[in-house]
């Protein structure tokens, strides 16, 4: 895994000049009488990785599928920076409006694949399907389409046709991986993509990870418990504990100079 | 005053077997049916004398269309002939006083399963199909709520998706029967099992389509002059059976749906499976005057 660090070369210094590619704010969601998530704001840069760190139960996860628009908040705004839906808060689309941008602009990558694949079809057919949705109808297009991408997420090509119940867990989550990438996403969400893999395969899919976003610059939200793997991927950290946002920073200011009492025992806890 | 006063006369049956509240739903849900074109409409399905499965939600359509005036033809696998076809014609026949007619001309009301008459239907005429399975999305759904979602939705990616594997798998698209169709560019119907030969004539016909399904209990219909598209690929045209050049034996017609009949010597011969489209065109053969409308293909094209 070393190497990958200095075979392909680094972006530009990623600064937050740009106008951010994702921007949450003030996001507060409540089931019942317990409070899931607290004002939180969320703000991504094109190309870079924001990882989410945090226990069970901190509210990561109910952020993420805000962030996928399969849940909406009791308040807050959500804006993605995309060429005909600056201006709109994300949350106020319609059901088939959202299924669209979704389908569209949002890739997302589930810690279950379950969730995230058709298991008895193919698992290029998986990929197609995300262009059929968006409107896709042209076979050979699909075909060579679907291709290119389970290729670019490092899926072996003489099983493309297999379905993804017959395949290992790190291959599914380059199925998953691919579907999320099939459209160019503007951001690319990864809901805990390498728990469940042993170590091995997980390094070797976050290998991939690391690949893609360093050849694509694709924007990513990395949610995961795993310190291990939010050092290697984030550019970017943010801590979360019982629905609030307890500290925030650059990967490295995080892990060596933690402030908060929390994230220093999260982070003396791993090492 | 007596009760007697005010009931009504006793009878055997209320006219065209259904009472009159069971008619009156029905013709409320094809009249929504026909509003919405492809939209499948739930319907309280009632008890005919006949079992689930065999027919008996295009009985019931028919039942409520039926007047004393109806001409009704019925119509299995394409034969007028069969048991089947023949005990639902003489049911409505006895419950509704309707005449008979094996002549796709004659009709008023064609009750069919798995075929569309090669004649062509006026305005005047009334297609209804029995429909075991309404639901196109069963194969990729097997729940029903979440199916009535995606048509909400109009999310039809997985149907598309099931032809692109069978492209994959077969090079060709295997779908032989209830293929797919989406109906005035909103809903996908399964346009119950008629070849794909027969989705074709749905597409602007000049008729109206009920199409009922008894046992799942859905009715949905196809408007005249409707947009009827199967579901295809840009690239990968719509091909209906290789019927084209196939030659009846009996009537020596080419160009329409056959029947594939084995031989003992491993051969096969054909028939034309509308039969009473093929009874006419033997008896022209024969020298009769028969008068036989334009039909949907000519030449085995449609065009």
């Amino acid at each position: 895994m070393a190497a990958l660090f200095n075979t392909v070369p680094r972006h530009e210094p990623r600064l937050m000049l740009a106008e951010p590619m994702l921007s949450m704010r003030g996001i507060s969601k409540s089931f019942g009488e317990v409070k899931a998530v607290i004002d939180v704001d969320v703000t991504v840069y094109p190309g870079e990785v924001l990882g989410i760190v945090g226990e069970s139960g901190s509210g990561k996860s109910t952020l993420l599928r805000m962030m996928n628009l399969e849940d909406t908040p009791e308040a807050g705004s959500y804006h993605l920076s995309l060429p005909d839906q600056e201006e709109r808060n994300l949350f106020t689309l319609d059901r088939f409006e959202r299924r669209m941008l979704r389908a569209r602009h949002i890739g997302i990558v589930y810690q279950n694949p379950h969730l995230g694949l058709l298991m008895g079809h193919t698992s290029s057919g998986n990929v197609a399907e995300r262009l059929l949705i968006a409107g896709n109808r042209n076979f050979a297009d699909l075909r060579s389409r679907a291709r290119e991408s389970l290729q670019a997420s490092e899926f072996p090509l003489e099983r493309i046709d297999a379905r993804p119940r017959e395949l290992s867990g790190g291959m599914q989550q380059r199925v998953q991986l691919a579907k999320a990438i099939a459209l160019e996403p503007a951001v690319l969400l990864l809901d805990e993509p390498t728990t469940g893999l042993d170590v091995s395969v997980q390094a070797l899919v976050l290998d991939t990870l690391k690949r893609l976003q360093q050849e694509r610059a694709i924007t990513m939200v990395l949610v995961s418990h795993d310190l291990g793997v939010i050092r290697t991927m984030a550019d970017r950290v943010m801590v979360m504990r019982r629905g609030r946002v307890v500290e925030q920073g650059l990967a490295d200011q995080i892990f060596q100079d933690p402030q908060h009492e929390y994230t220093q025992q999260l982070v003396h806890a791993k090492l | 005053m007596t009760l007697k006063d005010l009931t009504k006369p006793w009878a055997a049956f209320n006219y065209g077997f259904l009472d009159e509240s069971a008619k009156r739903e029905l013709r409320r849900k094809m009249l929504k049916a026909v509003a919405v074109p492809g939209y499948q409409v739930p319907y309280a399905s009632r008890e005919v004398p006949m079992a689930r499965g065999w027919g008996t939600g295009g009985l019931q359509a028919t039942l409520t269309l039926l007047k004393p005036t109806s001409v009704v033809k019925v119509i299995d696998q394409g034969a007028d002939d069969s048991v089947n076809a023949v005990s639902i014609r003489k049911f409505f026949a006895r419950v509704g006083g309707a005449v008979e007619t094996e002549d796709t001309q004659k009709a008023t009301i064609i009750q069919s399963r798995h075929r569309i008459p090669e004649e062509k239907l006026r305005e005047d005429q009334i297609l209804v199909l029995q429909v075991p399975d309404p639901e196109p999305l069963r194969a990729v759904q097997p729940d029903m709520s979440i199916a009535r979602e995606m048509h909400g939705d109009a999310d039809y990616g997985q149907l598309w998706l099931v032809l692109y594997e069978q492209l994959v798998k077969s090079g060709r698209i295997i779908q032989g029967s209830s293929y797919p169709s989406m109906v005035n560019g909103r809903y996908v119907i399964s346009p119950s099992p008629i070849p794909r030969w027969d989705v074709k004539k749905l597409h602007q016909a000049d008729h109206l389509t009920i199409l009922s399904a008894g046992r799942e209990k859905r009715i949905y219909a196809v408007p005249p002059y409707t947009n009827v598209e199967p579901l295809v690929f840009d690239d990968v045209p719509y091909r209906v059976e290789d019927h084209q050049d196939k030659t009846c034996y009996r009537s020596n017609v080419t160009g329409f749906f056959m029947n594939e009949l084995p031989q003992d010597d491993g051969s096969s011969r054909h028939e034309l499976s509308d039969s009473h489209f093929g009874v006419k065109q033997i008896r022209r053969n024969e020298g009769e005057a028969v008068e036989i409308a334009k039909t949907w293909y000519n030449n085995g094209r449609m065009d």
